[in-house]
């Protein structure tokens, strides 16, 4: 008896002490990051890489903000990720309702037809993408990314929509249009409020993918001013050097920020809304 | 009830925008990859049609190879570790973990929120040898490792798998709270009669759970496949496809052919193979499904 319930003590420290690994090696390189952010140049040099800094030292912060263009990353990824998402809601809900729940002869074909999206790799269109844009002088705006942005993110997210609009009840819109409700006043009255949590899905989804964008901004864009912070931080090293580590780290940190605080406040949502794509398939 | 849905005008309204933007921004440049990828050059400059002939190029450019090759051996391992690793880390969560459930789990998923360019340089840095040791390299020479100190991201022989590496530690979180959820979904009672039935853990496993994680598995593979298959930004990020083009992938050799050497039908065949392998690959591991309706 009492072996056993010593082996059980055994196993479940083993178990604890596992579990504690794996949460280190998952958040650590996270927490290293910030940390090394705040040290001073010569910290670097002195102290081993996984020593604490110091003391809190913002000047990597400034320097990333203003001499490494981090604040006009910033505006350019907010702006060009907003604006997108803004109409990848839009698009994904109407579009989403059409083909599901309103009467017409092609809406299978045109749900399929959108779907066939979702297994599109994005190099594929990358080039004869590149060749319009140019043609219509395009590149280097941010209009060709806004477009593009939603133009991609529309076949995921009416998949999503789809899925949420099947549980949307007919007898509900039935007694809107008894009540004398028109098609446009019940998508906004009706459709809409009951539909918060696809867009909400829609919505988080598609902003992480759409902050991460690396291979269109990088194609389109490259003129400075008009960087996304993907791109601004690929090229941060040229601008700084490879020995500013702490400018370096600052910059990634910044990054970084939105996506922490969103996933702080909203965790339950996020975790949620970003498996969504994957077990809704 | 019917006038009000078959409103021809708000049909198209609803669905106008979008489908122009879809059908012009993604279906017309597949297409259109598709047609680029029998011409040669590139357009108002040598540009002729070639037929087959850049198809036929593949074959023989060592570069292509060496691009598929690697493109192969990532998706390789990114997908065993991030579906092998997501599974273990749901099966210690359902059955082994009693507390801190969803603080654990926050914690676990934390890296998938990571912009991809932020994780390339933040592994940079762990994986530096120059002009200072990196997280990794400082942490071995001062637990007595020294000799295990290497430029890990600098050579040949280990890029490709600290690139692995770090897609991997992005992802695991991200399949482990998918597998959760589909551990969650299997009734208690399943495997509370299994154990009375005398089931080691391994029997269950293999006998009980696995094939009721079938679907789940198979849409973790895909996801997993289809994200590894494009593999260009953590690349970029990390290692820029060096050194020599030990993590070049087929996306960024794409890349380098159609916009630095500006030969967009050659380039053009490579985005249609990419394409092609995307859909094989998606075909055959949904092959492995089983259909049960059907």
């Amino acid at each position: 008896m009492n072996q056993a319930k010593s082996k059980k003590v055994v196993k479940s420290t083993l178990v604890k002490i596992f579990i504690f690994i794996l949460v280190i090696i998952e958040t650590y390189p996270i927490f290293w990051m910030i940390t090394a952010a705040l040290k001073k140049p010569a910290e670097f040099v002195s102290k081993p890489a996984y020593a604490l800094p110091d003391g809190l030292y913002f000047q990597n912060f400034v320097d990333a903000w203003t001499r490494g263009n981090m604040g006009l990353f910033f505006k350019n990824s907010l702006i060009n990720t907003f604006v997108a998402l803004i109409f990848i809601v839009i698009f994904s809900m109407t579009i989403g309702f059409a083909v599901t729940k309103m009467d017409w002869k092609y809406k299978n074909f045109f749900k399929r037809f959108f779907l066939l999206g979702i297994m599109v790799p994005v190099a594929t269109a990358l080039i004869p993408l590149f060749q319009i844009y140019n043609k219509m002088g395009l590149v280097n705006t941010r209009l060709c990314l806004i477009l593009t942005y939603i133009a991609f993110g529309l076949s995921l997210s009416i998949f999503l929509v789809t899925g949420y609009m099947r549980s949307l009840s007919n007898e509900i819109m039935e007694a809107a249009v008894i009540d004398g409700c028109g098609i446009y006043s019940m998508m906004w009255h009706i459709v809409v409020p009951l539909m918060k949590n696809a867009a909400v899905t829609v919505l988080v989804l598609q902003f992480f993918y759409k902050w991460n964008d690396l291979i269109f901004s990088m194609t389109f864009i490259n003129d400075t001013k008009l960087k996304t912070i993907q791109t601004g931080l690929l090229y941060f090293q040229n601008e700084f050097g490879a020995k500013n580590w702490g400018a370096i780290f600052a910059s990634v940190s910044m990054s970084v920020l939105p996506m922490l605080v969103l996933y702080m406040i909203l965790n339950k949502t996020v975790i949620e809304g970003m498996t969504a794509g994957a077990v809704k398939g | 009830m019917k006038k009000v849905l078959g409103n021809k005008k708000a049909i198209a309204l609803f669905v106008g925008p979008g489908l122009i933007l879809y059908v012009g921004l993604v279906f017309v440049p597949i297409i259109w990859s598709f047609v680029y990828s029998f011409y040669s050059g590139s357009p108002g400059l040598k540009w002729e049609f070639s037929g087959l002939t850049n198809y036929k190029k593949l074959f023989i450019d060592q570069r292509f190879m060496d691009a598929l090759v690697v493109n192969l051996k990532y998706i390789g391992m990114v997908m065993l570790g991030q579906v092998v690793l997501g599974l273990c880390m749901a099966l210690i969560f359902k059955f082994w973990l009693k507390r801190f459930k969803n603080v654990i789990r926050t914690l676990i998923f934390f890296p998938v929120v990571l912009p991809t360019v932020a994780v390339g340089q933040l592994f940079a840095k762990i994986y530096e040898i120059q002009p200072n040791y990196g997280l990794l390299n400082s942490l071995l020479s001062n637990i007595g490792l020294q000799e295990w100190v290497q430029p890990w991201i600098g050579q040949a022989s280990t890029a490709l798998k600290a690139l692995s590496v770090m897609d991997v530690w992005v992802a695991m979180g991200f399949y482990a709270v998918i597998f959760y959820g589909a551990l969650l979904d299997i009734p208690d009672d399943v495997m509370e009669a299994a154990r009375i039935d005398g089931c080691t853990s391994f029997q269950m496993f293999r006998h009980i759970l696995l094939p009721l994680l079938r679907p789940v598995t198979i849409t973790c593979l895909v996801f997993s496949f289809s994200g590894s298959v494009k593999m260009f930004e953590s690349a970029m990020a990390l290692t820029g496809g060096g050194p020599g083009n030990a993590t070049t992938s087929l996306s960024m050799y794409m890349y380098n052919t159609s916009f630095g050497f500006n030969k967009v039908g050659y380039g053009s065949t490579i985005a249609i193979v990419i394409f092609l392998i995307c859909i094989l690959g998606t075909t055959i591991i949904n092959k492995f499904d089983v259909k049960e309706e059907a």
